[in-house]
């Protein structure tokens, strides 16, 4: 009671510490989900989660079928990919994808056939729960289920049912914090029963006893539907929570944080204090892997941005190109025009609209130049003013941490925990002198990672520059011995008949040459 | 003098005590070989390339902490080497000779390549693959980059390439912004 005063009053408002809570421009939360036609070519790259890139099974000129699997996972941190559509494989080359670099990777062009039919090779598991939680979670895996929420870590990975580290609450992620995106509160509205049975899907394979469903109470319409469906259900281990709504909650420790009171600490992850999150998008892919045997082929995707004349959210398929998707909101000319790929705080600038989007695309904005008012281009000196630390929802010190990062100072950056930081850009945010920190500690980061790098190629090629050195050393003393023995046989050989001398001087000489 | 007698007794005993404490350690934590020059040679980048005109990464490092050697003619090391070095050592940093230039890799233009061994022999790494009259053939992962294959092949077939950009080591650069020019700047001006 106290607590429900004190937020009437507003000030137990931050649930975890720091955050900020920008214009939360949600245009798009009562457009409901259209389909996104089939563009004329898919882009289909080999890579859409954080892992191993996968091996392409396809050959130019093959047939494939929607789901059907066109590239197989490597490692263990790797999912599968598969065909968003039937059609024919063109070719398979060199294309650029969302990445910050701009960089390319291989990728798959399927051209549709327009009959969209679908591999049925995986059957339905209706009875779930009757099966064996490490047979469901196999099938999440060959569905190619990775992280929808914009991480897009491999699924399966997380739904390990770990004896040591036992799972006791689940934390389905509503959150959706960034600005723009409206993408899991439109499937959380219009899909909530196929979610609450992912939800329980995913208890049962994890063995949890309790669910949380988390939302922002600036998504009052996907708390009803949540509530109702829950209602329906009659299940007193699920619970909804309605939280205040403020930036970067949707971030899984945060939102541990906000829930439970539980700090995940450094280095660890939310299985390590008994939680698993998961997002909605995903429990909704989990829920049509596991009920209809489908693999990943499609994600909502909030198509925003004032550039953008009629903002939606659209059901994708994975590999369609970017400038096709504006094309249906009626977006065709990209002057003056930024393009983002996710959301504006974590989201990533795109050079061109010619990237297809992957598994983890939540959102494509536009925004012309003019609002993004080239933010961080100048850049003035940091005033000492302290917001920075105090949106920090992970306690750090950004200005200072973004001194050392700029000069190099990558130990002390490290002292400071650089790597603790999760680039929610709150503190670029705030910041009254436009320093892109973020960017900053983005730098460090790949500096850091670089030095690391180095380091361990030095060790590999010191011990192979020994390990040369000994062999040659080896060679050296055999060689040495070889000759001694052949030397000392020679020698007892003229004691016991001198008579011989001569002849086998002569033979040593050959022995020699060899 | 009785006095005398037990402080004599008393700091003499108390300094026997601490001698076989001293003699016990000297044997159990006892270090072999040069500890700094190990630190010296962990902080390098291992390319035994010799550009720094002694024949690997392990005798400049010895050099270097003997004192005969300036911490500056690691040349593929470059700066951030020279600096922890001169970190280590305590001496102002110095400015680097020679620029390292972009990290390369050899590549065994295998069509001209008359199988003579001859580079396989100079690698430091033994990164290059091949036997007598078989092509050879460079492991790009194991190829430091050091150029000492070049000049012992017969039919100058090894060219020096680019090493290939990869995805995942792909880092961010510095924001294009004034401020963050400036931070190079005065770096680069202060070791001038």
């Amino acid at each position: 009671m106290i607590k429900s005063f004190l937020n009437k009053l507003g000030f137990a408002s931050a649930p975890f510490a720091g955050g900020v809570t920008p214009d939360m421009c949600k245009w798009t939360e009562d457009s409901a989900i259209e389909d996104c036609p089939l563009p004329p070519l898919f882009i289909v790259p080999i890579k859409q989660h954080i892992g191993q890139a996968c091996t392409p099974l396809v050959q130019v000129g093959d047939l494939v079928l929607r789901g059907q699997k066109i590239a197989k996972s490597e490692g263990y941190l790797s999912v599968p990919i598969h065909a968003p559509t039937s059609g024919r494989v063109l070719k398979i080359e060199e294309h650029a994808i969302p990445h910050p670099s701009g960089m390319g990777l291989t990728s798959i062009f399927i051209e549709p056939d327009g009959k969209d039919e679908r591999d049925s090779s995986l059957t339905p598991m209706n009875n779930w729960q009757d099966a064996d939680p490490a047979e469901l979670r196999e099938r999440v895996r060959i569905c190619g289920i990775a992280g929808l929420g914009g991480a897009a870590f491999p699924t399966f990975i997380k739904l390990l049912k770990d004896k040591r580290h036992p799972i006791e609450t689940v934390i389905l992620n509503g959150v959706e914090c960034e600005p723009f995106l409206t993408n899991d509160h439109r499937l959380m509205v219009e899909n909530s029963a196929e979610i609450l049975h992912g939800l329980h899907i995913i208890m049962h394979m994890v063995g949890a006893k309790k669910a949380i469903i988390a939302i922002e109470d600036n998504k009052k319409d996907s708390l009803l539907a949540m509530q109702k469906v829950l209602d329906l259900a009659d299940s007193d281990a699920i619970s909804v929570a309605s939280l205040p709504t403020r930036y970067p909650q949707g971030s899984e420790k945060q939102l541990i944080e906000s829930l439970t009171g539980k700090q995940v600490p450094a280095g660890k992850l939310p299985m390590h204090v008994g939680v698993l999150c998961q997002n909605i998008g995903t429990t909704k892919a989990i829920y049509d892997a596991i009920i209809f045997g489908h693999a990943i082929t499609d994600r909502i995707i909030t198509i925003s941005g004032d550039a953008v004349p009629k903002p939606a959210n659209m059901r994708v398929r994975l590999g369609t190109p970017m400038r096709f998707i504006y094309a249906q909101r009626g977006l065709e000319k990209f002057d003056n025009i930024q393009l983002l790929h996710g959301g504006p705080m974590m989201g990533e600038r795109m050079r061109h609209p010619d990237i297809p989007v992957v598994k983890s695309s939540t959102g494509l904005l536009a925004i012309n130049n003019e609002r993004m008012k080239a933010a961080h281009q100048v850049e003035d000196p940091c005033i000492r003013c302290g917001h920075c630390s105090e949106v920090c929802p992970v306690s750090l010190v950004p200005n200072l941490l973004a001194d050392h990062c700029r000069n190099d100072q990558l130990e002390k950056a490290a002292d400071y925990n650089l790597f603790d930081c999760i680039e929610c850009g709150a503190c670029s945010y705030v910041c009254p002198s436009h320093i892109p920190l973020v960017h900053y500690f983005r730098y460090g980061k790949g500096q850091a990672a670089q030095v690391r790098r180095e380091q361990s190629f030095a060790e590999v090629s010191r011990l192979r520059s020994e390990g040369r050195d000994i062999r040659l050393q080896r060679e050296k003393d055999e060689k040495a011995a070889k000759r001694r023995k052949v030397r000392d046989t020679l020698r007892s050989e003229s004691v016991l008949n001198p008579e011989n001398d001569k002849k086998t001087e002569t033979t040593s000489n050959t022995e020699g040459k060899k | 003098m009785e006095q005398l007698l037990y402080a004599t007794l008393s700091l003499g005993a108390f300094a026997l005590i601490a001698g076989i404490i001293l003699a016990i350690a000297s044997k159990v934590f006892h270090i072999e070989g040069d500890p700094l020059s190990d630190k010296i040679d962990a902080l390098l980048p291992q390319t035994q390339c010799g550009q720094c005109g002694y024949p690997g990464c392990r005798p400049y490092a010895n050099a270097v902490a003997g004192g005969e050697a300036d911490v500056n003619h690691c040349v593929p090391g470059g700066e951030r080497t020279m600096l922890s070095i001169a970190d280590l050592m305590g001496v102002e940093p110095k400015a680097l000779e020679e620029e390292a230039s972009v990290p390369v890799v050899a590549f065994v233009r295998e069509d001209e390549c008359i199988g003579c061994t001859l580079c396989i022999k100079a690698c430091p790494v033994d990164a290059i693959i091949g036997a007598p009259k078989q092509y050879h053939t460079v492991v790009t992962d194991h190829c430091t980059g050091c150029v000492l294959c070049l000049e012992p092949c017969p039919v100058d077939c090894i060219d020096m390439i680019q090493k290939p950009e990869l995805l995942e080591h792909w880092s961010w650069p510095l924001p294009d912004t004034e401020r963050a020019q400036l931070g190079v700047e005065r770096r680069e001006s202060h070791h001038d």
